[in-house]
């Protein structure tokens, strides 16, 4: 029973933080960088449907589909602004860049959404359905996370391996100057990746909301979290990354079941370091091969 | 021939100033300090702080001041919850203000930071709502900090005395907040429960930002509490709510006042109600006639007040009200404005019909705390109000 209830919210904890590593693979299977303030986005993500939904009024599926495509343009902005004028320069700086704009969202949220924690109700989360008898509640919603998790993991991996867009967007990665002669638009491919990746961090960050409380630093320890999820995944596989996030989402909400809550946090990070030390190329990564 | 500089001129404008303000003297205001969050997340409570405050020294300036008709004047700082930005306007307040006493805030680690500044300068401090027990429990000899609010090691006692009382408790399952908050009252639970000869059944901590605290809950559900301490601020302890919720698990939940803080029932929903929670006053409790009073100069003074439920946070207002009245009297035993003699003037209070209850040799070198254990109210929400518990029945 008790290890029955941490396995249901491992996995709907677990797929979130899949979601968001999905974000990390997109991008740095496109062009070798990612927005290290993916949290942000996720935040992004819950305050605009927040504001939308209840600020507003407005239906829920219109809310939605706003804020996904908010938090897409929020994506192209973010690469526009924090990883293009570095990246096409070799710069690293990219890494300090996208975290500060993270940094900038959180608090323009914070002056105009205000930072008292607020509730985005959904039908999915009111009433728990029983499973199995236990006396073991789960809201729909923390079924319904895992499934969209999954579902976006596969949808991902075939785009990537069976459309022509995918199979263009991984010839972006092999080889930027053979696929520009093969008249792929890199810029655009790039950008459309960082719009992708941020729209799934909204997709997390709108699932989470109702379990969740609405407020600007949400997504800090989740997206960093994330972080260490898709490179535990191997950040080259969309499989790898999605199955990761369910590890240690399980491993987290197993731990604090049977030895308590004060010891996951070290526990899981260490786990992180020891499997990295013996894979370094992630759980399901393939090391680099260099073609000289 | 002698030329005005614009020097010159300055100089004897400012000399026949100078020359009007003197004679005044006796008439200078004494000025009462505030130094607390009035911006961001805990604006409100500050603004609550300085509504209690400015009750009370409207009706002191309008029976005719205090040190023979010298006027009390507010002179407001915001520390932005900051412990840093706390001290340096403190120290502003304390060296160019020349405050009389100086009023904190809300939060535990501001005050902490300002307390030593003030027993180094002989300042008075009053506490009107920052719990940390160590904010009058300073070990300084003397000692200028004292608090009218609820403290840490009082309110863990009072948690236990209301859970064995309401609901018979015997096992304790304790669920705290991971930070220093959650860590001190984990301290003093513990002390509490071991003074009764009890052990909690269980200790679990929770993140602020955990999503689903079930798996903790289940771990006190298997080590048989029958009973829940939170201690957590508004949103986590709705985390713990909601997932108490999804367990169907119907236990009753005594917290520390953080559910107050913010909108508890729209984060936790129904079950927000089941929680009950410490507070110092409750507008909504049985009318009293300084109670009356407060809330009738309250709604004249502030147009956006019509009744006891805008009185939020009820403590800040309460607590400022009572803590500045009693500031008063000392500043009026001491007979000056000297710091020491205010210190000494807070021990020589005999009795003072207050809003939270009629105060009777509220402090002496060894306790600074005015509010004792038994004059917490327990508290729940009711939909958006915080009623006293057992009224909305």
């Amino acid at each position: 029973m008790l290890l029955l209830s941490a396995l249901i919210s491992g996995v709907g904890l677990g797929s979130m933080y899949g979601l968001m590593a999905l974000g990390f693979y997109i991008t740095y299977a496109v062009s070798g960088t990612v927005n290290f303030a993916q949290g942000s986005s996720m935040m992004l993500g819950a305050v605009l449907c927040f504001c939308f939904a209840q600020t507003l009024g407005w239906p829920m599926w219109l809310a939605v589909l706003l804020s996904l495509l908010l938090c897409a343009l929020y994506g192209a902005a973010v690469e526009l602004l924090a990883v293009r004028p570095f990246a096409s320069r070799g710069s690293n700086a990219w890494l300090m860049s996208t975290v500060a704009l993270g940094i900038v969202l959180d608090n323009v949220v914070m002056h105009t959404f205000g930072k008292e924690p607020r509730s985005l109700p959904s039908p999915l989360a009111l009433s728990p359905i029983e499973v199995g008898g236990l006396g073991l509640g789960v809201y729909p919603l923390q079924l319904l996370i895992p499934l969209v998790g999954l579902t976006l993991a596969a949808l991902l991996h075939r785009i990537s391996r069976r459309t022509r867009w995918g199979v263009a967007m991984l010839a972006v990665v092999q080889n930027r100057d053979a696929a520009r002669l093969m008249g792929i638009p890199i810029k655009r491919a790039i950008a459309a990746a960082f719009a992708l990746s941020t729209l799934l961090a909204g997709v997390a960050g709108i699932l989470i909301a109702p379990l969740l409380n609405v407020n600007a630093d949400m997504g800090t320890l989740f997206g960093l979290k994330a972080f260490a999820v898709a490179i535990l995944g191997g950040i080259t596989s969309a499989w790898g990354v999605m199955i990761a996030g369910l590890l240690f989402g399980i491993a987290e909400a197993l731990i604090a079941a049977t030895l308590g809550s004060g010891y996951t946090q070290i526990i899981t990070f260490a786990l992180v370091i020891a499997v990295l030390a013996i894979r370094p190329d992630g759980l399901f990564g393939r090391a680099q091969v260099k073609k000289v | 021939m002698m030329r005005f500089t614009r020097r010159t001129v300055l100089a004897v404008c400012a000399a026949a100033v100078g020359a009007a303000w003197f004679p005044a003297h006796a008439a200078d205001p004494i000025r009462i300090g505030l130094v607390t969050a009035l911006s961001g997340q805990s604006a409100q409570s500050g603004e609550a702080i300085t509504r209690g405050m400015t009750i009370a020294i409207d009706e002191i300036n309008a029976s005719g001041g205090l040190l023979g008709g010298r006027m009390l004047e507010l002179v407001r700082r915001d520390d932005e919850a900051n412990p840093a930005k706390g001290v340096i306007a403190a120290r502003e307040l304390i060296f160019k203000e020349k405050v009389a006493v100086l009023f904190g805030g809300l939060d535990t680690p501001v005050s902490m930071a300002i307390v030593p500044l003030v027993n180094q300068e002989k300042t008075p401090f009053m506490g009107p709502w920052a719990a940390g027990t160590g904010i009058t429990k300073n070990g300084a000899n003397p000692n200028y900090a004292f608090r009218v609010s609820a403290v840490d090691e009082l309110v863990d006692k009072a948690m236990l005395t209301h859970a064995q009382k309401a609901f018979k408790t015997v096992k304790a399952g304790l669920i705290l907040v991971n930070n220093p908050w959650g860590e001190s009252n984990e301290k003093g639970i513990v002390a509490a429960l071991a003074e009764k000869g009890m052990k909690p059944a269980g200790t679990e901590k929770f993140e602020v930002t955990d999503v689903d605290v079930v798996p903790q809950l289940t771990r006190l559900k298997a080590a048989g509490a029958d009973t829940l301490f939170l201690v957590g601020n508004v949103g986590p302890s709705a985390q713990v709510v909601k997932s108490l919720d999804r367990m169907g698990w119907k236990v009753p939940v005594v917290s520390h006042w953080g559910p107050a803080g913010g909108r508890f029932t729209e984060l936790a929903g129904p079950s927000a109600r089941n929680v009950h929670f410490v507070q110092t006053y409750s507008f909504f409790s049985k009318p009293s006639a300084v109670g009356d009073k407060v809330v009738k100069e309250l709604k004249a003074k502030y147009p956006s007040i019509k009744g006891p439920e805008d009185i939020t946070p009820a403590v800040g207002v309460a607590n400022a009200y009572d803590g500045m009245r009693l500031a008063a009297l000392a500043i009026a035993k001491a007979g000056s404005t000297n710091g020491d003699a205010i210190r000494e003037g807070f021990y020589k209070i005999d009795r003072y019909e207050g809003l939270i209850k009629t105060y009777v040799k509220p402090f002496s070198p060894a306790v600074h705390d005015a509010l004792r254990e038994d004059d917490y109210v327990w508290a729940q929400f009711i939909d958006n109000r915080i009623l006293p518990v057992g009224m909305s029945q």
